[in-house]
């Protein structure tokens, strides 16, 4: 564990300078991950670029096209209890209440959610090797113990998963993520912002050295009607997933109008499916309907012995989830299975 | 963490960060390394050991503190970022001899058996019900669920936190 400088940055223009001076410089917004990583010696900063008094990350605002923008320096406990996301975006809301506890989601920002390295008690473990950690070193999950770990979109190099839940809803939303860097501004779509392992398992997503998180934007439409975040997880509260469904529909009558399912706990990104999706279009929504859409989904997942079960889980979970979304108000709180 | 690591004459060295916070009411100044935490500022610097350290790597919920009306893990806080707030810690919820109620009902309930989660425990009831999201016991135990207790003493944290709550002393 070593020292670092530490700065508070007073805009994102200063924010952006700063990350410059120095080259192991990070941003810090909420901590809760970039602090526990530096107790680890997973990671070693040697400079702090403060952004938590950047008023511009700060606001979370409605958009003239009806959809709204959630500042990358807005806490996940203000986001998930503000009117506009519990009304507009009730699937978000759940997701991240689904995530962390109280207290670290009253301190984790938004932006930071979306940067949250994997929980691989590998890549955790400085003494051992990790592809992610230190690239070419090798994975000992695929042949270790690797209960947690993915079964979609895996390589040779790394089979760990992305944690975050928030993201899962943010991806069945299409959400798109608004950055700033040494090279002006970009918009990213959810889905291009975090990337599978390939053989650069240390890029968790597409982010350029230097560039900021400033914003992310939800598109008007919120399936406030037919939604449901369902997590599964080795205890009640407070535990990582091991395989979570965000599902979003719009319904005309019983028919499918419209449908998003995003799987978290089962890659290095949350997955969606295309093919599953334009599947369910023009059908029932019906637990056999779903079930072929599961198989759609799980098509080519592969498990590494200890983490087999997951692909039986995922399928009932996309089925029950599916089926959950018919009525959001049987959910439970921390995105439990209805009863 | 090494306890050397903040014992030594910080105010001395390079790089140290003068912080103000206001704690369970007073004005104090902190010189501090940017590394060090909030947990260990406020136990070693300020001698306010009342706030525990059990994991240190925000899992167990003892070092819960409350900044700027938000229950939040000093563990997973550096001091630096808190320059200009206002924390209380479990030192800081009794009026004088007077226990806060959240106190008393731990007492009236057998809320604790060895007491190590209880400060974490008793700043995360005040910050839950503060942010009054709570409207259940089910949704109590879900916004509790941050904050361990290896002796098994949750029922009784709960029976508590419910007599509180909807006795309506939300201080």
């Amino acid at each position: 564990m070593n020292n670092f400088e530490y700065r508070r940055a007073s805009d994102t223009k200063d924010a952006i300078n700063l990350i410059h001076q120095q080259e192991k410089s990070k941003f810090l917004a909420g901590g809760t991950n970039l602090i526990d990583l530096w107790k680890y010696n997973i990671t070693n900063p040697t400079s702090l670029v403060d952004i938590n008094h950047i008023a511009e990350l700060s606001e979370i605002k409605a958009l003239p096209d009806g959809g709204v923008r959630l500042g990358a320096g807005f806490k996940n406990a203000d986001t998930a209890y503000h009117p506009i996301i519990e009304q507009q975006y009730p699937l978000l809301s759940k997701a991240i209440l689904a995530g962390a506890s109280a207290q670290i989601r009253n301190m984790a920002s938004n932006g930071g959610n979306l940067l949250q390295r994997t929980r691989c008690y590998y890549f955790y473990d400085p003494e051992v090797p990790c592809n992610k950690r230190v690239p070419g070193s090798g994975c000992p999950a695929k042949l270790g113990y690797n209960r947690i770990h993915a079964i979609l979109g895996t390589s040779e190099q790394c089979i760990a998963v992305f944690p975050s839940d928030m993201c899962i809803a943010l991806a069945a939303l299409d959400a798109l993520v608004n950055v700033e860097g040494p090279e002006g501004k970009r918009t990213i779509n959810f889905a291009d912002f975090h990337r599978l392992p390939d053989d650069r398992p240390d890029l968790d997503n597409t982010l350029k050295p230097g560039e900021l998180i400033i914003s992310i934007d939800l598109p008007e439409k919120g399936f406030t009607t037919n939604y449901s975040y369902l997590k599964l997880r080795d205890r009640h509260s407070y535990a990582f997933a091991l395989v979570s469904v965000a599902t979003a529909m719009e319904l005309d009558g019983d028919t499918i109008k419209d449908i998003r399912i995003a799987l978290g706990g089962v890659a290095h990104k949350p997955w969606r499916s295309k093919e599953a999706e334009d599947f369910l279009i023009g059908k029932n929504a019906s637990a056999e309907n779903f079930s072929t859409a599961a198989d759609l989904i799980l098509k080519d997942a592969k498990g590494f012995g200890h983490n087999d079960f997951k692909i039986k889980l995922a399928k009932k979970a996309i089925i029950r989830n599916g089926l959950m979304a018919l009525n959001p108000d049987t959910q439970l709180p921390g995105a439990k299975p209805s009863a | 963490m090494k306890r050397t690591e903040t014992q030594t004459p910080s105010h001395l060295q390079q790089g140290t960060c003068a912080v103000n916070i206001k704690v369970n009411g007073e004005e104090k100044t902190l010189y501090v390394q940017p590394w060090v935490s909030l947990l260990d500022g406020l136990r070693d610097h300020l001698n306010l050991t009342g706030t525990k350290k059990g994991c240190d790597h925000g899992q167990c919920g003892a070092c819960t503190i409350i900044c700027d009306d938000k229950r939040i893990l000093s563990c997973l806080t550096l001091a630096v970022m808190k320059n200009g707030s206002e924390i209380t810690t479990v030192e800081g919820i009794a009026h004088g001899e007077e226990l806060h109620p959240i106190q008393q009902a731990f007492i009236d309930h057998d809320a604790f058996q060895c007491g190590y989660c209880t400060p974490g425990q008793l700043c995360s009831a005040i910050g839950l019900i503060k942010e009054g999201k709570a409207n259940s016991r089910e949704e109590v135990k879900e916004l509790m669920s941050g904050n361990l207790c290896r002796c098994g003493a949750n029922i009784g944290i709960i029976d508590a936190i419910m007599q509180v709550k909807d006795g309506g002393n939300n201080e």
